[in-house]
């Protein structure tokens, strides 16, 4: 997360989705997944109107003057996250939730392997997920 | 809530926000009156005044593999009610042993709130960033000197 070279600079473009979902981890009872995890385990699910922040990391293009075209990386995200997440129901509808419970903290990390390596000019620096204004979660692929 | 998360787990930071309304004054024994209203202007007024804060907590670790989770949501915000709300919600900053030899600017506020969330067993307290107003906010990592450890 260093940036010593001259000219790096963070660029953030948001995006916003809605969608479904619940809490519940199949390995427990159905009292266990209520007592961790409340009404979000209410197997109807319940939705968020989520905003979706993704930083890249890149050098100021000397021809250009941007660090990535934000018209490009609009589409990368409608294309690669909204069109994916948006209107649907996370949990049956979106494949790496099928064994994975679909938390902020994992839907930020699910769109940082979505979007990994899918940004010509600019490395992806962070991934901040609102599920509402007062809840968000931050992933910068640390492992 | 677990104990134990696979070193290969990802590690993700969750922020939450708490609103909480509080009066203060800003002044310094240590100063002259006269150089109270110099450093603090109407900030220093005698009766005090007061803001709607924004506290803003980060916390960062492995993500459960079983819930999915840095820390439970519920644990969290039981451990904000009783040890930030329930403590300097309608206070009077001034009158608290927290800022007896402290001045009670927002900068204080936010190391106070930073050594708070260490005691939460939950997950480690990366950040804290408070908010005085919209237009004024304040960030606190826990760090002597440096950078912010977040970006």
């Amino acid at each position: 997360m260093s940036y010593e070279r001259r000219g790096m600079i963070l660029l953030t473009r948001k995006a916003e989705f809605s969608s479904a979902h619940y809490y519940w981890n199949d390995a427990w009872t159905a009292e266990e997944n209520v007592r961790v995890f409340g009404k979000c385990a209410n197997k109807n699910g319940h939705g968020h109107n989520y905003t979706l922040e993704v930083t890249v990391a890149g050098e100021v293009d000397p021809v250009s003057g941007f660090v990535v075209d934000l018209k490009e990386l609009k589409e990368i995200l409608e294309r690669e996250v909204v069109s994916v997440y948006d209107h649907r129901h996370l949990n049956l509808e979106v494949p790496e939730f099928a064994g994975r419970v679909p938390t902020t903290e994992n839907i930020a990390i699910a769109i940082w392997e979505r979007l990994e390596g899918k940004i010509p000019h600019a490395r992806l620096h962070r991934v901040r997920v609102y599920e509402m204004p007062e809840l968000f979660a931050d992933y910068y692929g640390e492992r | 809530m677990e104990t134990s998360i696979p070193q290969t787990a990802p590690k993700a930071y969750l922020s939450r926000r708490y609103r909480l309304s509080a009066s203060h004054r800003l002044h310094s024994d240590a100063f002259s009156e006269e150089k109270n209203r110099a450093v603090y202007g109407k900030c220093a007024n005698p009766y005090g005044h007061g803001h709607n804060y924004v506290v803003e907590v980060t916390l960062g670790g492995r993500v459960s593999p079983t819930t999915g989770m840095v820390c439970g949501l519920g644990e969290l915000d039981r451990f904000a009610q009783t040890n930030l709300l329930a403590r300097f919600d309608h206070m009077n900053l001034n009158t608290l042993a927290e800022f007896r030899d402290a001045v009670s600017t927002t900068e204080n506020f936010t190391i106070e709130v930073y050594r708070i969330f260490e005691r939460f067993a939950g997950a480690k307290i990366e950040r804290v960033r408070i908010e005085e107003t919209s237009n004024n906010s304040f960030e606190y990592s826990g760090r002597a000197t440096g950078e912010a450890k977040l970006v």
